[in-house]
């Protein structure tokens, strides 16, 4: 297992900038997780680190080892593809095989059955290794796909939403069994998901990107508590973080033009008169739609909680977060 | 009774398979007509009104692979019981077995041409597709068009030069010469064709196969060609035919050494009358090898294409 690092890596298509001047750096045995919404260049910094896209400016390093020039096989990387590509023309357990029989591994052929063996267990597809590729549910495709970056023990494994087109309970199981495997193995783990509650369970660093540029990495919590940004306040938390004028609850820093409530920065039964609009028993949480002064705020009311639509509620910010006219962070 | 709404209703299929039957009708009977003719004797195969009900005999296939001379009653006499079932049929026409014909040769160079440069026309226009389709070559386009402007004009047009050319370089009435012809003529298709269908094979699976510890030219060779099994074949079919039944050039440029059967068989007219059984037997025999070919990559022809694996 390796280390990667990025050292100020652009990639430009025609007129877009994918990826932007972008340095990273994911230590050995690391899980990173790169948020983002869609466009924002994760695929391509992916296929970047991978060597199936080599940057106009900047360097790529991974165990220490300046690869910008080196093909993917030389590198030695495993890569979950978003639109999985298993190859049509073989089984299962032959596309599990594929990257064992490479020239590279020329893995002998008992191991090479245990291998199989062994990740069709944990991926829940030994019943489908004799199957076409081609005859397979979308679901059951992404898994084959993830058993073939598993089945090797690269320098680091790339996942593109890897657990995008699984039901609930698969994904939930699967998770875990993907940390499990990546904390046994010590694996180096960069990881693109729109999901939250991956990011917040699976990684030890979030990496946060807009337009080709990282703007805030860090572990979940800070990246959850303390944002550089609206934007990467938006990124995390469920609901998302309300954002207001700054003045309407009174005093505000200086520069100040907007306030971001989350649900904890609320405080009910003080402060600004407001009305419920509407409210969303989600079973582990109940959210209260409320509007402030033609403003709407959507929060968290304790499950049990008796709010009805039309009621009347008091609400006051609590350690709220302060963002200027640009949308930046104002600590204070 | 459950249906599909892709799927044709079985009186639909009734009509289609009736249709197709009708039409395979038709253009099969010369077909038969050739075939059964071989069979005739040369009698029966110029009789008016013609014969469909005949005694069948192999006189024709005995001529075409034989020499004959006659020879006189008294001679015919002389001459030990005939050593096998050609000899009888021979000495029935009050002749001999000279030799042995310059069909089985004709054949050979035929199948050596013909699937030489299909071959040839395969390997260099899959090669050429895939740089084509793949990577970014300057003058992408025009050098496509020109590639296909080479079949702008039949190939005949070009015949003299050819011709000349061959002379000098010692080409004429030689396989490579035939072969390199040919598979001139035949890459400029096979290159539109294929990379048609590499175009169709999504980039992704040679990248997975480049993750997974390929070369690209391994990658290729284990994830592309795999996959353009169907335009292969297809191609291949093409161009066999294409070299196979090419007749103007092989007479032009072949006299001996490297003709191929299309302007053999003819000649067979000329031996001793009009003998049309052994030219339809000739005919007959000739047709096999496309036909097997054929027969032979219809698994991949009606495999259909598999691009399912990709999510798009
Ligand atoms: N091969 C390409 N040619 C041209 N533009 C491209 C190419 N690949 C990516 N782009 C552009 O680069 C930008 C970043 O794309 P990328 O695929 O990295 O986004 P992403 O963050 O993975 O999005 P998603 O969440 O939808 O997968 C987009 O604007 C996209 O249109
Ligand atoms: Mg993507």
């Amino acid at each position: 297992m390796a280390d990667i690092e990025l050292n100020a890596i652009s990639k430009r298509f025609a007129d877009v900038t994918a990826v932007d001047s972008m340095s990273l750096q994911v230590s050995d045995g690391r899980f990173v997780v790169l948020l983002g919404p869609t466009g924002a260049g994760k695929t391509t910094t992916l296929r970047l680190i991978s060597g199936l896209e080599t940057p106009e400016e900047g360097s790529v390093h991974i165990g220490g080892r300046d690869v910008t020039s080196e093909s993917p096989a030389q590198r030695n990387v495993a890569m979950v593809f978003q639109q999985y590509s298993l190859y049509p023309h073989l089984t299962v357990r032959q596309n599990l095989e594929f990257p064992l029989k490479s020239p590279v591994l020329k893995t002998p052929s008992g191991e090479i059955k245990n291998k199989v063996q062994e990740v069709a267990e944990v991926l829940q597809i030994s019943h489908k290794l004799s199957n076409k590729a081609t005859e397979l549910s979308g679901g059951e495709m992404q898994r084959v796909s993830i058993g073939r970056a598993l089945v090797r023990s690269p320098s680091v494994f790339l996942m593109d939403e890897p657990l995008s087109s699984l039901d609930a309970k698969l994904r939930a199981d699967l998770r875990i069994e993907l940390k499990r495997l990546q904390s046994e193995l010590g694996a180096t783990m960069l990881y693109v998901t729109h999901d939250q509650v991956e990011a917040m369970t699976l990684a030890t660093e979030v990496g946060v990107l807009d337009e080709g540029q990282l703007v805030q990495f860090g572990t979940p919590r800070e990246v959850y508590e303390d944002p550089n940004s609206i934007y990467v306040a938006t990124r995390l938390g469920l609901p998302r973080i309300n954002t207001l004028p700054s003045d309407l609850f009174g005093a505000a820093p200086t520069g100040a033009s907007t306030i971001g409530l989350r649900p904890e920065h609320i405080k009910f039964g003080e402060g600004k008169e407001c009305t419920v609009t509407r409210v969303e028993h989600l079973g582990d949480q109940t959210r209260l739609h409320v509007e402030l002064e033609g403003h709407r705020l959507i929060t968290l009311a304790d499950v049990n909680s008796a709010v009805g639509v039309g009621d009347a509620l008091k609400v006051a910010p609590k350690n709220p977060l302060y963002f200027d006219a640009d949308g930046q962070r104002i600590r204070h | 009774m459950s249906y599909s709404i892709t799927e044709p209703s079985s009186r639909q299929k009734t009509v289609a398979g009736f249709l197709v039957i009708t039409y395979s009708l038709v253009t099969l009977i010369p077909l038969l007509w050739v075939f059964i003719t071989g069979f005739k004797t040369p009698p029966d195969s110029i009789s008016y009104p013609p014969k469909v009900f005949f005694t069948p005999s192999l006189e024709g296939y005995v001529n075409l692979f034989t020499t004959r001379t006659r020879v006189t009653p008294e001679q015919l006499e002389a001459l030990p019981p005939p050593a096998n079932f050609a000899e009888e049929i021979v000495r029935n026409r009050k002749m001999v077995i000279a030799g042995p014909s310059k069909f089985g040769e004709r054949f050979m160079n035929s199948v050596i041409i013909g699937f030489g440069s299909t071959f040839l026309s395969i390997f260099l226009g899959t090669l050429a597709a895939y740089g084509f389709s793949r990577f970014k070559v300057p003058l992408k386009d025009d050098l496509l068009f020109f590639i296909l402007s080479t079949r702008m004009m039949p190939p005949i047009a070009v015949a003299i030069p050819i011709f000349l050319m061959y002379r000098k370089l010692g080409l004429s009435d030689t396989h490579l010469g035939m072969i390199l012809l040919y598979t001139a003529v035949n890459i400029s298709l096979a290159v539109w064709l294929l990379k048609g269908f590499i175009d169709e094979i999504p980039r992704e699976y040679e990248e997975a196969a480049l993750i997974d510890g390929y070369t690209r030219f391994q990658a290729f060779y284990k994830v592309v060609l795999p996959q353009a099994a169907t335009g292969i074949a297809s191609t291949a079919i093409f161009c066999l035919i294409f070299a196979w039944n090419e007749y103007a050039f092989a007479v032009l440029l072949t006299s001996g050494n490297a003709q191929t059967a299309p302007p053999f068989i003819p000649t067979i007219i000329g031996v001793g009358g009009l003998d049309w059984p052994a030219v339809a037997a000739g005919a007959t025999l000739f047709l096999l090898p496309v036909l097997i070919f054929t027969i032979f990559l219809r698994k991949h022809l009606l495999r259909g294409i598999t691009f399912g694996a990709v999510r798009k």
